[in-house]
């Protein structure tokens, strides 16, 4: 460990609170900063919005104002705030009362993680492998048209690429389930029929959170390998008259990948975006579907909860990625 | 009017001036034209709820067939593509306004000033915009287009900084800055007579790149039904035809219009930035 590698890392680990703290006051200020009393305006709204019939609103309203402690400064309120998130209290759904934030999230998570991980991971390569190949001289025809049409296609927001595959594949051909994340009829089972029948729902909406990003990744590839191609090392590789393909992947790819790490930890806040709504067309048992359950509802708690567990989720895997940066470049560690 | 074409022959012959740059400009020049003149060719009571026969196909009497509630198709596209892009619009003019201000103060100040901004939108940029939209458009009460673009705004403007900033800090430090810091010029006259003029084309592909993410967000707000639900915009007709289902009952012409006019929109953005980087660069002119 040396000077400057702890610099990096403490800077990273600053970063990681800040966005901590930014989202949980964001979240606890919005509400107070908006004009008119937060607990008549949700009630107001539950009740206008149908979804307040099954439950006690006196109830409910004495949850809120305890659980704000609406009665005290605001400065309380917000150290109260924080203690109860540090308690992993996110507190309770209004639709279904007795069910708390926190299992409702624990159960939509690994649907989105799983989504997400798989899917960014093949847009990112692929798209990385593409873009390279079609920096490079000796690239096929194949590449060369069919790359700068997934370029156009990464431009249009891909939850209405999804869209449009849903009525394709679901509606015209009805070769693939159009939503949720499993059989409405499957008794869950490790075995099998249960794993197929979940990758054949997962499948559409992979497909199309990986057509609107491959583009994105090769576009920035590309541009990063033409760069290094032009540099001395390349030639000086090319001179010894080692390989293309180690010049390709040891020489250029290698390089090129630093720059495409750092674009990455920038753009998966829009790829989150993104899968968020791609959740929403395929009614897919995620975070996004939650969020938006919860906000036809007017079920606050779980709005807040969602949204936290987004942002903060988000900043811990950009920190990981930021701890496995220094070992990608050197000119960091040193 | 002569010289105006003979220098785009001039810049074409050079290879600054693009297919791509011409068609991005094309397409969103259509675009804009069929906003501006559309809805004085036609009637606006056929956006309302319940003006026609629901759930029809197109025909020659509605180009583009109507939805459920029974509201013209076009008539709706007609109306709500430059609703849509107002929003975009004054989102992205709002963003880099603001992304240009801090990016400058960051640069030209320096210090803990610049440490606040830099910190912060390195911060913001990696949050997943939709997740504070969402906390800020669910508390408003009655939203509208105008609120719904300054909602946007408000996480519109990191990129701009952030580009802004690391240009002001590599012009400064170039050696005709160095020479009107000689001859004894302002700190202020430096900052908009000698580095304002090289960064324009920054802000120009800053202000294409913001457009499009603004209308991103306003599109992704209102497919989670946060919009202004009483206006027409193209973010709402999508709204509608997934709250009825239309996908999964086959009512392609309701959601395929919208989807086509925003996939055209973004499409037209790209190329424009796509052909502006080589017409403010000419470098990669030469490049394929």
């Amino acid at each position: 460990m040396n000077r400057e590698l702890l610099k990096y890392l403490a800077t990273r680990v600053g970063q990681l609170l800040l966005i901590v703290f930014i989202a949980v006051s964001v979240n606890f200020a919005i509400p107070r900063l908006l004009p008119g009393d937060p607990v008549q305006t949700a009630l107001a709204r539950l009740q206008a919005g149908g979804g307040a019939q099954s439950i006690d609103i006196q109830k409910v309203a004495a949850t809120y104002r305890q659980k704000y402690g609406l009665d005290a400064d605001w400065f309380t309120q917000y150290l109260n705030y924080w203690r109860d998130l540090l308690h992993f209290d996110l507190g309770v759904s209004f639709a279904n009362f007795p069910e708390t934030v926190l299992t409702k999230i624990g159960n939509a998570l690994p649907w989105s993680v799983g989504l997400l991980t798989v899917a960014t991971l093949i847009s990112f390569s692929l798209g990385s492998l593409l873009g390279a190949r079609l920096a490079w001289p000796t690239r096929g025809r194949v590449i060369k048209t069919s790359v700068p049409l997934l370029m156009v296609l990464s431009s249009i927001p891909f939850y209405l690429l999804a869209i449009i595959l849903v009525y394709f594949f679901a509606v015209v051909l009805r070769i693939l389930p159009p939503a949720g994340g499993v059989d409405t009829t499957r008794i869950w089972r490790f075995d099998g029929p249960t794993i197929v029948d979940v990758l054949r729902h997962a499948l559409l909406p992979c497909l199309s959170i990986v057509l609107g990003n491959i583009g994105f990744w090769a576009l920035g590839m590309r541009s990063q390998m033409v760069s290094v191609l032009g540099e001395d090392y390349i030639t000086f590789a090319e001179a010894k008259g080692l390989s293309p393909q180690r010049i390709f992947m040891r020489y250029g790819m290698r390089n090129a990948m630093l720059s495409q790490i750092t674009a990455l930890a920038l753009s998966l806040g829009a790829v989150v975006s993104g899968a968020v709504l791609v959740e929403v067309v395929f009614n897919y048992p995620g975070l996004g579907t939650l969020l938006y359950v919860a906000i036809r509802g007017q079920d606050y708690f779980v709005i807040q909860g969602v949204v936290l567990m987004l942002i903060v989720s988000l900043a811990v895997l950009l920190f990981a990625v930021d701890l496995i940066y220094p070992l990608l470049d050197p000119r960091i560690r040193r | 009017m002569n010289r105006f074409f003979a220098a785009i022959e001039r810049n074409w012959k050079q290879g600054r001036v693009s297919g791509p740059l011409i068609g991005g400009l094309a397409i969103l020049f259509v675009i804009l034209l069929v906003s501006l003149i559309g809805p004085f060719f036609v009637d606006p009571h056929n956006a309302q709820v319940g003006a026609l026969a629901p759930r029809r196909p197109p025909s020659a009497q509605f180009l583009l067939g109507t939805d459920a509630q029974g509201r013209d198709l076009w008539t709706l596209l007609v109306y709500g593509t430059p609703n849509t892009l107002k929003m975009g619009l004054i989102a992205g003019i709002i963003g880099v306004g603001v992304g240009l201000t801090l990016g400058l103060i960051a640069g030209a100040v320096g210090g803990v000033v610049d440490a606040v901004i830099r910190i912060l939108s390195d911060a913001l940029l990696t949050v997943p915009a939709i997740a504070i939209l969402v906390i800020i458009a669910g508390n408003v009460d009655r939203m509208t287009t105008g609120i719904m673009a300054l909602v946007v705004a408000s996480l519109a403007w990191m990129f701009t900084a952030r580009t802004v900033r690391a240009q002001v800090l590599t012009i400064r430090e170039r050696s005709y800055v160095e020479v009107a810091r000689v001859n004894g010029q302002s700190a202020l006259s430096i900052l908009f007579a000698e580095i304002m003029p090289n960064l324009l084309p920054y802000i120009v592909a800053s202000f294409v790149g913001t457009v499009g993410s603004a209308i991103l967000a306003v599109i992704g707000l209102e497919a989670l039904g946060l919009g202004a639900l009483e206006e027409t915009t193209l973010g709402n007709t999508i709204y509608w035809s997934q709250q009825s289902a239309a996908v999964l009952r086959g009512y392609w012409w309701w959601w395929g219009p919208p989807i086509v006019v925003i996939a055209a929109i973004f499409l037209g953005l790209f190329l424009t930035s796509v052909g502006f980087d080589r017409f403010a660069n000419p470098r990669l002119a030469g490049r394929s």
